[in-house]
């Protein structure tokens, strides 16, 4: 073991007070540095944080962006998500495998660059893109992977990729990207200009319970997509015995085609943070935690200086704003790629420096979160509502959206349009007019609300999207006329069994025999019978799975085969004279013929 | 003064004490809800799902969710039997269970319960995985193409043995039981008495040369389906 590795991990874990709630800070440390978490680092954690050492394997192992196994210094990452792979992913793909010489999952021979895909990493506006360590290319083409991989064989610096950035503050220096913000309309509430202060000032102008009072008349429900009301959650939480309390935001935003709190970070984190501060002020919390998904690292050391200058303006700290006894403040949590810890218990796991596994309910987190501490946990965007209901007060906020559906929402809009970006529009809107707004006014499906959400046809596009009729955190992923509805749905499924946590049997397993029977379709060697295979295997795996993620994911499969059934029936066949379609002999003996060294005759002829 | 907690499960009234599991409450009054992650006496899992049962028409684990005055739960439906079948069907496909010459057959939870519910041969296609054998230990072996992931190794270890021999690593389908040292389950301080190697409810932890011992005829399941002890003992029987 070097002296130098034993000195490093100390550090490290010393940094954060070998606290060992704080190991995915430590893990992740450590992974930077070295580009791996080795066998003899994690004795070395596990030593310092006095813990065991498959504590610390079962952290590494659990998600994307640790390894416990040497990585190249640059790691290229190219999203596969499917909006990507439409707008031409796989040649992109081709590409990087062509100029670096070696495959997906690999590293060149040198050690210097690994190529990996990983899932939606938030920018499918601009499509295909690629995250080289924390940078972002968005727009790539097969040209461009080239010449990105000539560039770092040359200098080793992804920074130095960046030719030109973005709009609004995609440049600013601390951020310094190339990714745009795509706002392609901005509403009444949340695209508005702000009074930084305003509302964090008129909230503890009231009392704690006023303020959770303003965000139930103002109809506040989650925007990270269960539409749960955000007052009541408040309410729940403040109510529950505990001196200590906490508020988290999910800026997880892992689910595929969803991208809009990407922008609202990089565009109005005051509101944002505002709203933690708000919420803390409502449940009697002192500290906020935001979690953002590894995918959004570039924002780091923006949103780091964005903090700092609310505490130096008094906004966080103690005494905030002079309010004698109210003290707050908020750091952020790195993930490190992994879909599930969007799930709040999952989130809250991660935070405690725990596999990202959702733990059981009840108890919620309102009574029992992050360290056993009643916590409450918000959509990125729901605190930005929150901070506008205390700028405009709750009953003009109420004016917008529709009866049951107050507010605007923002959507996440991506694929076969001619305008894809983050469009705010009042609740209740159909996703007709949305269509039309951003040209796609021809799609033959719509998938609604990301991969777990549903896909509808044309016969669907009065309905209105709000939690009464087409609930979504946000994503719509359009699809033109030429698509094939079977490889999106697949592909979403693909997603889906990359991601299960694996704690629980049906979405564990079920999943991959949903795609594996998809995939049979697919090949044209399914009988009717199998769409109904897919129904009750689907219904199962939705009704016995432990967390949200299980419980929606067969959603792609379930929604294609109700609204477009005839896309299924063209691929099954019945089966004829007692064969059966799906048996081929062929593949059945191929392995066997491969070991004998010969060719049978019977399975060719 | 003892507070009781009043419920039905399948139409029977029970009662039990406030803070109660569903499984353990109906497990006093003689009812029988199947499980496999779930060993009395264990941190509940919640993560074989074998013991869905239907609370107040929503699905939940019985296992981990605590008893409420007045609430409905149904456990003997068609319904949830059948979900209960495709759960056991998918621990079988996705491990490679050879029961006909498995050590652990008919002392095993998961083949029992597979009799409990008529199934003979599951409706899901093999996996046929590639997994490990572990039989570094001298008394000890651990064949992971058995293991169902149940996690009670891992509790068992943690909560009784005051060990932490075994922990889940991976993510989904990758998520295996590893052993708390670099190579193998010799370099831990795993001992052949401990509650965890008795807590696998399968053969994916077994203790070598004891194999077989039991003749056929007299093991655990071999004249009574599995959960005939917990509704022979209580008053109330499921339907
Ligand atoms: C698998 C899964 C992933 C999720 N991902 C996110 C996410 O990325 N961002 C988010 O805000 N909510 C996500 N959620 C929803 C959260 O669990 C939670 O409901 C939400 O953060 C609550 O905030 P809200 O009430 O403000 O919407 C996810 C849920 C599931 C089941
Ligand atoms: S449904 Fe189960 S396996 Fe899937 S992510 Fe949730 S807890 Fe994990
Ligand atoms: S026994 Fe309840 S989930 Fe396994
Ligand atoms: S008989 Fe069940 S694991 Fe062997």
């Amino acid at each position: 073991m070097s002296e130098a590795l034993v000195t490093a991990v100390k550090d490290i874990c010393q940094a954060h007070e070998c606290d060992r709630t704080r190991m995915m800070d430590v893990v992740q440390a450590v992974n930077d540095k070295y580009g791996y978490v080795s066998s003899e680092a994690m004795d070395l954690i596990a030593e310092q944080l006095s813990t065991h050492r498959v504590e610390v394997e079962s952290v590494v192992s659990f998600y994307a962006f640790l390894s416990s196994k040497p990585k190249g210094k640059v790691v290229i990452r190219l999203c596969n998500d499917v909006i990507d792979r439409l707008q031409g992913a796989d040649r992109v793909g081709q590409a990087f495998v062509e100029e670096l010489g070696i495959n997906f999952g690999e590293t060149t021979p040198d050690g210097q660059l690994t190529l990996e895909t990983t899932p939606c990493i938030g920018q499918s506006d601009q499509a295909p893109a690629v995250a080289i360590n924390d940078v972002i290319i968005p727009n790539v083409s097969s040209d461009k992977a080239r010449e990105i991989v000539r560039e770092l064989r040359q200098h080793m610096d992804p920074a130095r990729l960046v030719k030109q950035h973005g709009d609004g503050n995609n440049a600013h220096p601390l951020v310094g990207s190339m990714v745009h913000n795509n706002i392609r309309k901005r509403g009444d509430l949340l695209f508005t200009p702000i009074n930084r202060g305003e509302a964090v000032r008129k909230a503890l102008a009231m009392s704690p319970v006023e303020v959770i009072r303003a965000v139930k008349t103002a109809r506040l429900r989650g925007r990270g997509g269960a539409g749960f009301p955000a007052g009541m959650k408040w309410e729940f939480t403040r109510g529950a015995p505990g001196d200590r309390k906490f508020v988290l935001c999910n800026a997880d935003e892992g689910e595929p085609g969803t991208f809009k709190d990407r922008v609202l970070l990089t565009e109005l984190p005051d509101r944002v943070f505002a709203g933690i501060t708000i919420a803390g002020y409502a449940i009697g919390a002192e500290e906020g935690i935001v979690y953002l998904r590894s995918e959004y690292r570039y924002l780091i050391a923006f949103l780091e200086s964005v903090l700092e200058q609310r505490r130096k303006d008094g906004l966080l700290g103690r005494n905030i704003l002079g309010k004698e006894g109210f003290n707050f403040d908020i750091r952020i949590q790195m993930g490190a790629g992994a879909y599930i810890c969007g799930e709040e218990t999952a989130l809250i796991s991660s935070c405690e420096g725990l596999r990202g596994d959702p733990k059981n309910r009840p108890p919620f987190p309102a009574q029992k979160g992050y360290l056993d501490c009643p916590s409450v946990v918000n959509n990125v965007e729901t605190l930005c509502c929150v901070t506008k209901i205390l700028e405009l007060g709750p009953a003009s906020f109420n004016e917008f959206g529709s009866d049951r559906s107050s507010g605007t929402k923002l959507l996440s809009i991506s694929g076969d349009c001619k305008q894809p970006g983050v469009y705010e529009m009042p609740l209740g809107v159909t996703l007709r007019e949305v269509l039309e707004q951003c040209g796609g006014a021809d799609a033959a499906a719509v998938q609604v609300g990301g991969a777990s959400g549903q896909m509808v046809g044309p016969k669907d596009y009065d309905r209105k999207i709000c939690f009464d009729d087409l609930a979504t955190g946000g994503a719509l992923m359009v699809f033109g006329p030429d698509r094939n509805i079977l490889k999106v749905a697949h592909a979403f499924m693909e997603f889906f069994v990359e991601e299960s946590c694996g704690y629980c049997t049906p979405c564990r397993v079920g999943n991959r025999l949903l795609m594996d029977r998809l995939e049979k379709i697919m090949a044209g060697l399914a009988e009717p019978a199998d769409l109904d295979y897919l129904k009750e295997l689907g219904q199962t795996v939705k009704t016995c799975s432990r967390c949200g993620l299980g419980q929606t994911s067969p959603n792609p499969i379930l929604t294609t085969l109700e609204n477009f059934r005839p896309v299924y029936e063209a691929m099954v066949k019945e089966e004829t004279q007692g064969f059966q379609a799906t048996f081929d002999l062929a593949q059945a003996v191929a392995e066997a013929e491969k070991i004998a060294g010969r060719t049978s005759v019977h399975a060719h002829a | 003064m003892s507070q009781t907690v009043t419920l039905t499960i399948d139409g029977a009234k029970i009662e039990g004490q406030p803070g109660q599991m569903i499984l353990g409450a109906a497990q006093e009054a003689g009812i029988y809800i199947p499980r496999l992650c779930h060993k009395d006496g264990l941190t509940p899992h919640g993560s074989c799902r074998v013991c869905t049962v239907m609370v107040n028409g929503r699905p939940m684990s019985a296992c981990t969710t605590p008893i409420t005055e007045g609430m409905v739960v149904e456990n003997d439906t068609e319904q949830i039997s059948s979900l209960r079948r495709d759960l056991i069907d998918m621990l079988f496909v996705e491990g490679n269970h050879f029961c006909m010459f498995c050590e652990r057959s008919g002392n095993c939870e998961l083949q029992a319960l597979a009799y409990r519910f008529g199934i003979t041969a599951p409706k899901y296609p093999y996996m046929f995985p590639d997994r490990d054998v572990d039989a570094t230990h001298p008394d000890i072996m651990i064949d992971r193409h058995r293991c169902i992931l149940c996690g009670r190794c891992v509790r068992s270890s943690q909560e009784v043995d005051g060990k932490n021999v075994f922990q889940f690593v991976g993510r989904g389908e990758e998520k295996r039981v590893a052993v708390n040292a670099e190579a193998a389950l010799a370099d831990t301080n795993v001992d052949v008495t401990d509650a965890a190697i008795e807590a696998c409810p399968v053969g994916a932890i077994i203790k070598k040369r004891v194999g077989y011992v039991v003749p056929i005829g007299k093991r655990l399941y071999d004249h009574k389906p599995i959960g005939s002890e917990i509704e022979a003992d209580g008053a109330v029987t499921a339907k």
